[in-house]
């Protein structure tokens, strides 16, 4: 049985040029990017035309980019570097209920070093308002970190507008892009954004290789100390390979990314149509057009996700839930619980993200048995209709 | 075993689960859990000569849940009355070769719901002798 990969959002396979274009600088070009001889300058040269790529990908200065381990450490190094180098000048941030941990439990941290945090709620689209930004700015306000989409149901937010009230107040805006860089197109200058995160293997990249853009003249500090790479903003020998991959990611997204979104929207509308027409008692949680291309966030009323998603798994589809029953700390998940959903109504989410491999008959085998396994758990739940 | 791992014979259990179904007009009917928590589960019995002679199951929950209440319910037939009020929740994860930490306290209710179904049923034979 072919296996059908629709959970994207989590990785994404390595893109077979990406591959190529990281295979040199295990072995054969394996120089230190800091070193001044030969071996050191192929390197050094791979590190800058990824660079050149990834600002591309950003309408970004390649000077403006700086390379990290992955998504969470550029959330880490925006928010941290920022609050802290700012923190004479204030010592208030906002950002929203439904972002990644990689940004609430940074800002979490932050509290215990005097700043104090606003988590703006968001609609029951998952939309955060820009009225309730401007509300929640104060005197003190240094920071707004908002997420471009969200990674579990895929809501876009209004970065431009959050952008030019940031603008207009002086405060600096960083945006968790892990889920949109290479999807949709992102313009830093236009939506006014200081900083960005984004994450190589959300884009057919290597896992463990990530960058941060960073404003020409914002004020940050770095977080890791060490022998002063990238411009002294984050020390530590360079993981080439992983940069060489990003780069190529970057420049195959930004080809291909007017085709392949139209195709992921057109795959997306496909199976949420069957979906809510076929399946009685469904919804989709998020936005109906503020969303991701390739993001579905099901809901199925009387079945639970955890056993819905080994369903689906033995019939050779993999997707993600945010039933507190599949989660480590068995807890609803937060966005799901920020949009209103009851925790029984969490219970029955169903993520489906999909990526570069997935066809029409992909989609419609998913369908399938998305439909054959709901029905199947309908039959054995003790909820039912009342 | 990891965190969120099942062991072949729970993932048996869930993709193949025995006794499913209701039982009309049961002797004994047990109901726990709670949709907020995220397992629900209903156990019906019919009792022959102080024997368990049919029963059957239906759950509203995670792998866990679907999987013990169908172990549950292979343990319980055909044993007495007294031997079913004995089958303990360890009991059930044993025979099922263990569950996932996280999972012993909130999805392994069934024998919860069995025992609740066994006091049914002697609620009601108690009540006819009176």
């Amino acid at each position: 049985m072919k296996r059908i990969y629709m959970d994207h959002a989590a990785t994404t396979p390595l893109a077979p040029e990406v591959l190529e274009a990281m295979i040199p600088y295990f072995s054969q070009r394996y120089g230190n990017p800091s070193s001044l001889h030969s071996f050191g300058r192929e390197a050094r040269e791979a590190v800058e035309e990824a660079r050149a790529e990834v600002a591309a990908l950003l309408n970004a200065e390649p000077s403006e980019i700086y390379f990290t381990s992955g998504g969470t450490e550029s959330d880490n190094l925006a928010i941290k570097g920022i609050a802290r180098r700012n923190r004479k000048k204030g010592r208030h941030i906002i950002t929203s209920s439904i972002e990644h941990p990689a940004v609430l439990e940074v800002c979490r941290s932050l509290t215990r070093e005097g700043f104090e945090v606003t988590y703006l709620p968001v609609t029951k689209e998952g939309l955060v308002e820009v009225g309730a930004v401007e509300e929640a700015v104060c005197e003190d306000t240094i920071l707004i970190s908002i997420m471009h989409a969200n990674n579990e149901i895929g809501t876009i937010q209004p970065l431009e507008e959050i952008g030019r009230l940031a603008r207009e107040k002086e405060i600096y805006f960083h945006t968790d892009g892990v889920q949109t860089a290479g999807k949709i197109p992102v313009d830093v200058r236009s939506l006014g954004i200081d900083a960005f995160s984004i994450s190589a293997h959300k884009l057919y990249g290597p896992k463990g290789a990530g960058a941060l853009f960073i404003r020409k003249g914002v004020r940050i500090e770095s977080i890791q100390q060490g022998g002063g790479h990238e411009r002294g903003m984050r020390s530590g020998t360079e993981n080439v390979p992983g940069i060489a991959g990003l780069g190529m990611a970057a420049r195959i997204a930004k080809e291909n990314m007017a085709e392949e979104s139209e195709r992921m929207r057109s795959l997306r509308d496909r199976m949420s149509g069957w979906v809510l027409k076929n399946i009685e008692g469904s919804w989709l949680n998020g936005h109906p057009d503020k969303r991701l291309p390739s993001n579905l966030n099901f809901g199925f009323r009387y079945i639970e996700g955890e056993s819905l998603l080994l369903h689906l798994d033995a019939l050779g589809i993999a997707a993600s839930t945010g039933s507190a029953c599949s989660s480590k700390k068995l807890a609803a998940s937060h966005v799901l619980s920020a949009i209103g959903l009851s925790p029984v109504d969490s219970h029955g989410s169903l993520r489906i993200t999909l990526g570069m491999e997935n066809s029409e008959e992909d989609v419609d085998r998913a369908c399938r048995a998305i439909f054959d396994s709901v029905k199947r758990l309908r039959e054995i739940s003790a909820m039912r209709p009342e | 075993m990891s965190q969120q791992e099942y062991s072949e014979k729970v993932m048996d259990h869930f993709m193949n689960p025995r006794n499913v179904g209701m039982i009309e007009d049961p002797d004994g009917y047990g109901k726990v859990g709670n949709p907020t928590c995220g397992d629900v589960m209903e156990i019906f019995i019919r009792v022959k000569d102080d024997k368990i002679e049919d029963i059957k199951f239906r759950t509203f929950g995670c792998g866990a849940a679907i999987a013990t209440s169908s172990m549950t319910t292979e343990m319980a037939l055909g044993k007495t009355v007294e031997e079913g009020m004995k089958i303990s929740r360890d009991d059930v994860a044993d025979e099922l070769g263990g569950l996932p930490p996280n999972k012993m306290h909130c999805s392994n209710l069934a024998a919860d719901a069995l025992h609740m179904a066994l006091e049914d049923y002697r609620r009601k034979i108690a009540d006819k002798k009176t």
